[in-house]
């Protein structure tokens, strides 16, 4: 196995999380979302503990890992701003409004502002097809969005 | 026997078993399946192949490649014929237009992302892709090129896409490019092996297979290299590098794996002599078309650049060897067994047969000691593993073997494993008990170490009662007292099938407080709940099963333990029925044929004492020669004897005594003193150090035969090659005992068998053509059976009663103190097989490149060892030096290490303590000290130097 060394600390914490779950049924998506709330991704290093705490083996953690997008392999910037691309946003002009955004922001989909305060993604329908294009921050959706509109919820966020 | 390769018949999905019938209509043909089995299986058996690509019938359906969908009158749309089960009644039809229509574009769409090469492809002509291509005429790809996996460049730079092979597996190599994601591979893994180290990441257009997580590599992956993946791969995906290199076979050859004791049944798929590669049998009733990374990819040693394919004689050991010719080499031998006889007595030489050669050799080397050196002096490798089981079941049920097939795992509903390791020494074993595992069978394991069992992926908890070495017996017997005290035995059991009286004699020894588990936690270290726990889960699962490994029988008292363990069996009335029963998992690949063709020197074959004037009389009158009815020397007492001056000389058989006995220089002082040891094998190995005759031997690629498995599965092995020495082994004993004076004519290993079942009872009605037919039989195959038995003992013992043993637990002499304070343990490892002459010979190094020792962290702290730390071992016998490895596997005061490489020589360390009753050497506790060293031992020098100058070969004389 290729896994580096990982700190005391870190099996320790990752451990706590683990037990929080293990008795649940279906307790691997509780326990990723906790690790993913606790150090902004799911680092590989974890996997295999997982995996041993549960029964499972590491290749099938992998794949659950991987299966989702929202489960990272890398921390993301402070905010995470999301544009749908899905069908119904982009007949409403989705893709432009990407563009736009990219250009704007100086950074690509999946990639990181270079101060760390704000990634963007892709997302495939947040469910507002009647009003979009669309757009999530956090807690916060943008419906009917242009550039300025995100601009704004941008900067209101401190990203 | 040589095929046309016509693919095993793939039905597409498993066998369903049910008792119900269900007739239905494929095309118009009627056909009748069990229920639960799937139209696509149901149209298999009418004859009709329904086109598919993720479906096999290894794995169960998965109903993703959409290739296999069908109409099926009364019911909408197009279902997947592999997922939807068949239905009284049902009219289905395979082959309509809007079917037709539907498969070409599923096709069209697989294409548009694989890569056009069929020509130079290594799966060209063996690729299932490109079959279903032609099977639904796809004559065009309308998608126009795009974003795909397969090419390395694009317009733009280098593909994104695109992943290089993974060619980190020595045996096959991963091409991600030519993956249609059909999951078989991953399925396989999980579902035929049980070890889950593939996966498929992501999702839609990046699914790709992945071994371990994104970081790992086959190699680094929990990959066993079992060889499932590449079996159920359609494409070349995955495939094997010598395919790769080769080519495609072209004819098959159906023979037997020569590795462990499970027997796994093998098509050689050939190109001319040149084995392409090895595939487990779909038909393999010991396998069921599963295999091992030894069975599948490790055959390389049999065209090894060391094998020697010359006789060599030479006056002394220290001696250079003569590479003389055949006659020479005969002559040299014969003269000096008879002048050794001449001079010191009849009774001064004697054989050891081999464990790895088939039954048929095996029973002419036996014969040679008894018919034509006139001695009983023959002995075989069991004797260092399995002599106890021999002796302990033969005392309580009747025969000396186990009791159930390896099916009957299917039906069990707690299995107890006691000192086997079965994921390395019986791998596709393992697989089989895992998949039932999973289905929710319970796990005990008695064993001092942490076995890989114990962490099947999907198994609920198991218990492992972590013993210290040496106390099975105290264990065992503990477990009995909690079944006898609760009253949790088989009343109705005991009195028809045992001895009721002898039970209660049994039960009252039993109920002595020193058996109780708090004294025997004092003992054994084991809690004393564990026992309890272990005692009440064994006695009322509805069907429990015991197997067991060499860690029963190679102690002081392995004959006590495997007794033990047949009273366990029959106070719990777990015997006689699917999914019970006391099995041993056999070391090697005939043990149980060695000992059957009656290579012990008080039994003929069949078990029959040599002083039973019945039989002796039989082979007198078949051997036409008068035969000894004095029983021989046991290989110790060889030893013992020569070192005494009074055993002389050695003909030994494909067994490499100086690396796999115990107490080393025992054992070389004693072959040092023989005058002629003749060592017949594929190389030159430790114990030719110490020959002045080496004959060549062949593999079992190269000749014909039988093994018997585990199971008493008597599997036929068929000659692939030409033997590349001139001459298959029971050849080469046929003509030493011929320069001997014997007058044997064998011209066919058949005709060995035929007279191994005119003078045998249980093999009576065994012959090649019942073999051919049947593909395999489990002895007793006679009158009463005459297709063999798959379960003994079924309705009484064949002894009569099941005799109850008492089993009074005597700590071994080998006892941990002060100088020695902790227990070394012995064992194998996956990738490795016995003293490894073989696996050392093949890539398997990749995995286990030399013998490590396992050592709790807080032993070695103690010790200022620190992991990969070189290390001393020491013990009464002597000491060696290998390298630590830290883990919690073993318990504190617990060591252990495996003895497949001739430069650790583990067997050094290890004693002359044996089985009282077998004289089976205890290799699994010797009393050691560990602590940290800067090289080699002395001895390890010293049998490097000798090993060096004994192996030095000089050319033929020129004529």
């Amino acid at each position: 196995m290729t896994t580096p060394a990982i700190s005391a600390d870190f099996s320790e914490r990752l451990a706590a999380i683990i037990d929080i779950h293990k008795d649940r049924e279906g307790p691997l998506l509780p326990i990723l979302h906790d690790i993913q709330a606790e150090w902004g991704y799911i680092p590989e290093e974890a996997q295999p503990q997982i995996a041993a705490a549960l029964g499972l083996t590491r290749a099938e953690v992998h794949g659950v890992v991987s299966f989702y997008h929202d489960f990272r392999d890398h921390p993301s910037g402070r905010h995470v701003l999301r544009l749908c691309l899905a069908e119904a946003c982009q007949s409403v002009g989705a893709d432009a409004l990407a563009d736009q955004v990219r250009a704007a922001l100086g950074i690509d989909f999946h990639e990181t502002t270079p101060d760390g305060r704000l990634t963007l993604e892709p997302v495939f329908c947040l469910g507002l097809c009647a009003c979009g294009p669309s757009a999530q921050m956090g807690d916060r959706l943008l419906v009917r969005a242009n550039l300025a509109k995100v601009q704004k919820l941008v900067a209101e966020a401190g990203a | 026997m040589k095929d046309f390769i016509i693919p095993d018949r793939d039905y597409g999905t498993p066998a369903a078993k049910s008792d119900v019938t269900v007739n239905l209509l494929v095309d118009g043909i009627a056909v009748s399946v069990p229920s639960g089995t799937s139209v696509m299986r149901a149209a298999a058996v009418a004859g009709i192949s329904v086109p598919k690509l993720c479906a096999t019938d290894h794995v169960s359906a998965f109903g993703s490649c959409r290739l296999c969908v069908v109409q099926i009158e009364g019911m909408r749309g197009t279902p997947a014929s592999c997922t939807t089960p068949v239905a009284e009644g049902m009219v289905v039809h395979t082959q309509t237009d809007d079917i037709a229509r539907i498969r070409k574009g599923v096709m069209e769409l697989y294409i548009s992302d694989h890569p056009l090469d069929c020509l130079t492809c290594a799966a060209n002509g063996d690729c299932e892709l490109q079959d279903m291509a032609g099977a639904v005429g796809l004559r065009e790809v309308r998608y126009e090129p795009g974003a795909n996996h397969f090419a390395r460049r694009d317009a733009e730079g280098p593909n994104p896409e695109y992943r290089p092979k993974d060619q980190s597996n020595p045996y096959f190599t991963f091409d991600p490019a030519k993956c249609i994601v059909c999951s078989r591979c991953v399925r396989a893994c999980e579902e035929v092996q049980g070890t889950f180290a593939l996966t498929i990441e992501g999702r839609g257009f990046d699914s790709r297979v992945s071994a371990g997580m994104f970081s790992d590599s086959f190699l680094s992956s929990d990959c066993v290299s079992c060889g499932a993946c590449v079996q159920v791969c359609p494409t070349a995906t995955l495939i094997e590098n010598k395919v790769i290199e080769i080519g495609t076979p072209e004819h098959i050859v159906k023979t037997t794996c020569a590795y462990c004791g499970v027997g796994c049944s093998f098509d050689a798929h050939m190109r001319g002599e040149e084995v392409v590669r090895m595939v487990p049998s779909k038909d393999g009733k010991a396998n069921r078309g599963h295999s091992c990374v030894k069975g599948r990819f490790a055959w390389g040693y049999a065209t090894h650049q060391d094998r020697q394919l010359n006789p060599m004689i030479r006056e002394k050991i220290t001696d250079p060897w003569q590479v003389v010719t055949w006659d020479q080499a005969l002559d040299f031998a014969a003269t000096r067994m008879r002048k050794a006889q001449a001079d010191h007595g009849v009774d001064s030489v004697g054989v050891i047969t081999s464990s790895r050669c088939t039954n048929e050799e095996t029973y002419l080397v036996q014969k040679l000691a008894r018919a034509v050196l006139g001695t009983n002096n023959t002995d075989t490798c069991a004797r260092v593993c399995h002599s106890p089981t021999g002796y302990g079941l033969r005392t309580t049920f009747g025969t000396s073997a186990g009791t159930h097939d390896f099916d009957s795992v299917e039906e069990t509903d707690l299995a107890l494993v006691i000192g086997a390791n079965p994921t390395d020494g019986h791998p596709v074993f393992a697989s089989r008990l895992r998949k039932r595992l999973r289905q929710g069978a319970g796990l005990i394991v008695l064993d001092p170490r942490e076995i890989d069992l114990l962490k099947t992926p999907h198994m609920g908890q198991g218990l492992h009662l972590p013993l210290r070495p040496g106390t099975n017996v105290a264990v065992l017997t503990s477990i009995a007292q909690v079944i006898v005290a609760e009253k949790l035995y088989d009343e109705e059991f005991i009195k028809t099938r045992c001895d009721w009286d002898e039970f209660l004699a049994y039960a009252e020894f039993l109920l002595d407080p020193r058996h109780s588990p708090e004294e025997v936690e004092k003992l054994s270290g084991v809690p004393a709940d564990g026992i309890r726990a272990a005692a009440r889960a064994y006695a009322s699962a509805p069907r429990a099963s015991i197997y067991y490994g060499l860690g029963v029988t190679e102690h002081s008292q392995g004959s006590t333990t495997v007794m033990s363990i047949a009273n366990l069996a029959m106070m719990t009335g777990n015997i006689g029925v699917p999914g019970t029963g006391v099995n041993p998992l056999r070391g090697q690949n005939n043990v149980q044929g060695s000992c059957d063709m009656g290579s012990f020197p008080h039994e003929y074959p069949g078990y029959r004492h040599v002083s039973d004037k019945a039989t002796r009389e039989l082979y007198e009158r078949v051997w036409g020669v008068p035969l000894s009815p004095e029983p021989g020397l046991r290989i110790p007492n060889m030893f013992d004897e020569a070192l005494a001056g009074r055993f002389r000389g050695l003909y030994c058989q494909g067994e490499d005594i100086v690396q796999s006995d115990p107490d080393t220089r025992h054992v070389t002082s004693a072959l040092s003193s023989m005058e002629i040891v003749i060592v017949q094998d594929l190389f030159l190995n430790e114990t030719s150090n110490y020959a002045h005759v080496f004959l060549p031997g062949s593999s079992f690629l190269e000749k014909d035969g039988t093994f018997t498995n585990a199971e008493r599965r008597i599997n036929m092995v068929r000659r692939a090659m030409t033997p590349k020495n001139g001459f298959e082994d029971w050849q080469v004993t046929q003509m030493l005992a011929n320069r001997m004076g014997a007058n044997w004519t064998y011209t066919h290993p058949s005709e060995i068998m035929s007279e191994i079942a005119l003078t045998t009872p249980s093999f009576a009605g065994v012959s090649y053509d019942l073999l051919d037919r049947e593909g395999s039989v489990q002895w007793p195959c006679n009158e009463k059976a005459p297709l063999g038995t798959p379960l003994m003992h079924v309705d009484g013992f064949v002894r009569g009663k099941g005799h109850f043993i008492h089993t009074e637990y005597v700590a071994t002499e080998e006892r941990s103190g002060p100088r020695f304070p902790l227990l070394l343990t012995t064992g194998r490892i996956l990738s490795q097989y016995n003293v490894g002459a073989q696996t050392r010979r093949t890539d398997n190094l990749v995995w286990h490149p030399e013998d490590i020792l396992e050592i709790h962290p807080s032993d070695a702290e103690n010790r200022g060892v620190r992991d990969g730390d070189l290390v001393r071992v020491a013990s009464r016998s002597g000491e060696t030096t290998l390298r630590a490895l830290l883990t919690e596997r073993v318990a504190p005061g617990v060591v252990y290490t495996t003895f497949h490489h001739p430069t650790t020589q583990a067997n050094v360390v290890t004693t002359d303590n044996s089985d009282w009753a077998t004289n089976c050497p205890e290799f699994k506790v010797t009393a050691v000290q560990v602590s940290p060293s800067n090289g080699p031992s002395e001895w390890q020098e010293e049998y490097g130097h000798h090993s060096e100058q004994s192996r030095r070969i000089l050319p033929a004389a020129a004529e």
